[in-house]
């Protein structure tokens, strides 16, 4: 039988860099003096040929409709040749040579919806996963929460008004495609309750020894139900973190009542001054409450406005809290300190406060 | 087209405020696109009530590849039917996701006719996502793409798709050419990158410099991180000029912030203890006019960052304190069909090589791999003394 397919490309990697890059860039490659941020989300970089290339960022929603992709190529077109990048945290920058072309062209991206700024000292893009819209195993949606703590937070867009970068991440389950554990502040959607198990689909979908071993914590053990092969939870091991549901579909996790969100502050993945940190928990949990997620807007807001009025220049989230200490943390932000705030998994002592350096208010009265 | 428009007044309610719009940007494709109106409709239920509504994967692919497409399937067909099939394809972005608009165009134009129209710009691994489509659309898709010139990227146990910042394209604190390397390494390991023969995931992140724009270190299973050997370039007319400008504070913002205390200021001279700087690069981004990364660049490699499945989330660790970044980047390959090499045959099933490495012991790896073990490898010796000794091998 003839194929359908008479020429049939595999294997051919992405795009040649070199395709893409404006003419200046082409010139000027590896030849880079110095850089500076003119305003807000203007960048301008200086090549030793004295050559200069303006970079405008703009916020772009992650979840990006093809129109809104011909709009930006278009402005690409009208102000600066067709050249154009994303950043790793989803912005969309314009290329420029032509000064003169800047204002207008931040005009335009005003207009059309799609500010300016996220550079320097400030917030920028959250970077975040599917969520509701696209996963199997989100405990919250993500462009929902993202779009309602930027839309609090996005004067820090457009200014940069804060003590050092801030840099949050937007997770909807432990699998974290978002990577948010390296984060100034991490939301990362929780799941709390035991997976479900569908003993009719289960025997079918799944292979009981792997998923028995998917069990970080030895929770899962294998038993016959209704004269069937399956498996049973032991309730007090499982601690939801869903890696049975990724290799077993007929454990399902998802709980419209007891999923929702946590809170993790102090990470981050530059090696500038501190090296890079985890992030660590803040927020045990916060329930879902869709459209704008207000709970989780106001204790966001909270943790950046304690943060901007008390660190040092160029501090990072976590520096700051280095230096002031964890129960100043929890005294200025009002965040309660609970049981679940202490690691109980592998290696949990080495949290564990091992000095007697802490830091003591006198009496009163 | 047949409407399915449903009203979504909680959705609606994320069209206001002054942060670009997700769900704008579904009803500019759901004007002209049934699946796009459906999954506004999902959304829709899911924020009433407040649970997703997607299943678990299922295998769906190109001919030849064994990554590059993730299944999907909703749970309630009989009420959004045009995403009954809304499967996930991933497209190797360029290198530091450099686009002319012709590209962008023509990425539109494929993905217009054959799926949703909406898309990731970009997925959390750097691939260009295209967001739902049927199982009889992916061949035509993967057809038009290649003729394109563009390629799938990974998904699976496979090498995903390895991703770079701007590199010496915009950036002059770039100690290696991040845009050549990742292109080199995509290139090679086609092969590694389209059909999954690994353990688990395996993925590879470049970044120029310390300051590290593409997270390399806390998500990649490799990270290639940017540094230089020598002395930090001092432009003196400039430190002068920063420390004439407004509120500027030398002492205390930039001398009084490095972590090895390594500078002085003495009001007119910055002196830097090179020998005792960590390459931090906290001088260098608050000076960048005057101060520069040395001449005698390279990149430190590092090995086994991961989110927390299963075992707890890991930073990488230094394989490589110092490496030249050059072509045909031999050492590189050779350290990664190395390390692949070992773990392809000795990982568990979902175990990512960070883990691997723990489970083993880092000694052990080296070993395995023929790599010396060196001081730069740890923050300090061990302090439990139960030691395997192998006093057979010395």
């Amino acid at each position: 039988m003839a194929t359908e397919i008479t020429t049939r490309k595999t294997d051919i990697g992405p795009p040649h860099y070199q395709k893409y890059l404006p003419p200046v860039i082409q010139k000027n490659y590896g030849k880079w003096k110095f850089h500076e941020i003119l305003k807000p989300g203007v960048l301008l970089h200086v090549a030793e040929s004295g050559d200069k290339l303006y970079s405008v960022r703009a916020a772009a929603p992650r979840l990006t409709s093809t129109k809104t992709i011909r709009l930006f190529a278009e402005l690409a077109d009208q102000f600066c040749g067709g050249y154009l990048r994303y950043t790793s945290r989803n912005n969309i920058e314009f290329l420029l040579t032509d000064e003169k072309q800047i204002a207008p062209l931040i005009e335009r991206l005003k207009k059309e919806g799609y500010p300016v700024g996220g550079m320097g000292p400030s917030i920028t893009n959250i970077v975040h996963t599917q969520g509701w819209v696209h996963c199997h195993s989100a405990a919250s949606d993500a462009s929902g929460v993202v779009k309602s703590v930027m839309d609090e937070l996005f004067p820090h867009f457009e200014k940069m008004d804060l003590p050092g970068k801030l840099r949050i991440a937007f997770a909807c389950c432990l699998n974290m495609c978002g990577a948010v554990h390296c984060s100034d502040i991490a939301i990362l959607a929780v799941h709390r309750t035991l997976p479900k198990i569908n003993k009719e689909a289960l025997p079918k979908m799944c292979e009981i020894p792997t998923t028995v071993a998917s069990c970080p914590t030895g929770a899962i053990r294998p038993k016959m139900v209704d004269g069937k092969q399956s498996v049973e939870i032991i309730e007090e091991q499982c601690m939801y973190c869903g890696n049975c549901f990724t290799v077993c579909p007929a454990m399902t996790l998802a709980d419209a009542e007891n999923d929702g969100l946590s809170i993790w502050v102090g990470g981050k993945v530059s090696n500038a001054r501190h090296e890079p940190m985890f992030s660590k928990l803040a927020i045990p949990f916060i329930p879902n409450n869709p459209p704008r997620w207000p709970e989780v807007v106001a204790a966001v807001k909270n943790i950046v406005d304690v943060y901007a009025k008390n660190a040092s220049k160029y501090e990072r989230m976590g520096e700051w809290i280095e230096r002031i200490g964890w129960p100043r943390f929890f005294k200025l932000t009002g965040i309660e300190f609970t049981k679940y705030h202490i690691d109980d998994f592998r290696h949990a002592g080495e949290s564990y406060k091992r000095s007697t350096h802490l830091k003591h208010t006198p009496a009163e009265g | 087209m047949a409407d399915k428009k449903k009203p979504t007044p909680k959705l609606d309610e994320l069209e206001k405020g002054p942060w670009p719009s997700f769900v704008k940007e579904m009803k500019l494709s759901a004007e002209t696109n049934v699946a796009a109106q459906d999954l506004l409709g999902i959304l829709e239920r899911s924020y009433d009530e407040k649970i997703g509504h997607w299943k678990h994967g299922g295998i769906v692919g190109v001919k030849g590849y064994g990554g590059g497409i993730i299944g999907r399937y909703n749970d309630i067909p009989q009420d959004f039917p045009e995403i009954a099939e809304f499967h996930t394809i991933r497209v190797n972005q360029p290198p530091g996701w450099f686009y002319s608009s012709d590209a962008l165009r023509t990425l539109c134009d494929i993905w217009e006719k054959h799926g949703s129209g909406l898309t990731n710009m970009h997925g959390s691994t750097g691939d260009i996502i295209f967001l739902g489509t049927k199982t009889t659309e992916l061949e035509p898709i993967f057809s038009k793409l290649t003729e394109a010139g563009f390629d799938l990227g990974g998904s699976g146990s496979d090498m995903r798709t390895p991703s770079a910042c701007c590199g010496m394209a915009r950036c002059e604190w770039a100690c290696y050419d991040t845009l050549a390397a990742v292109y080199n390494i995509t290139m090679t390991y086609q092969d590694e990158l389209h059909r999954p023969a690994f353990p688990y995931k395996f993925k590879i992140k470049m970044a120029g410099c310390p300051n590290d724009c593409v997270a390399s270190i806390a998500r990649a299973d490799m990270s290639i991180i940017g540094t230089w050997r020598d002395s930090i370039q001092v432009d003196k007319d400039q430190v002068t000029a920063y420390a004439s400008g407004p509120n500027r504070d030398i002492a205390r913002d930039i001398v009084g912030k490095c972590p090895s205390k390594c500078m002085g200021w003495d009001g007119k001279n910055l002196t830097i203890d090179d020998s005792n700087c960590v390459r931090c690069m906290h001088c260098i981004n608050a000076m960048p006019k005057a101060l520069a990364p040395g001449k005698d660049r390279g990149a430190t490699i590092l090995v086994g960052s991961k989110a927390p499945i299963i075992e707890g989330a890991l930073l990488s660790s230094v394989m490589i304190p110092f490496l030249k970044i050059e072509p045909p980047y031999d050492d590189l390959k050779e350290l990664i069909q190395a390390m692949w090499e070992l773990w392809a045959e000795n990982g568990k099933n979902r175990e990512r090589i960070g883990e691997f490495i723990q489970r083993i012991g880092l000694g052990n790896f080296l070993e395995q791999i023929g790599l010396e073990p060196v001081p730069e490898m740890v923050s300090q010796p061990r302090t439990n003394p139960y030691v395997f000794y192998d006093i057979k091998k010395g």
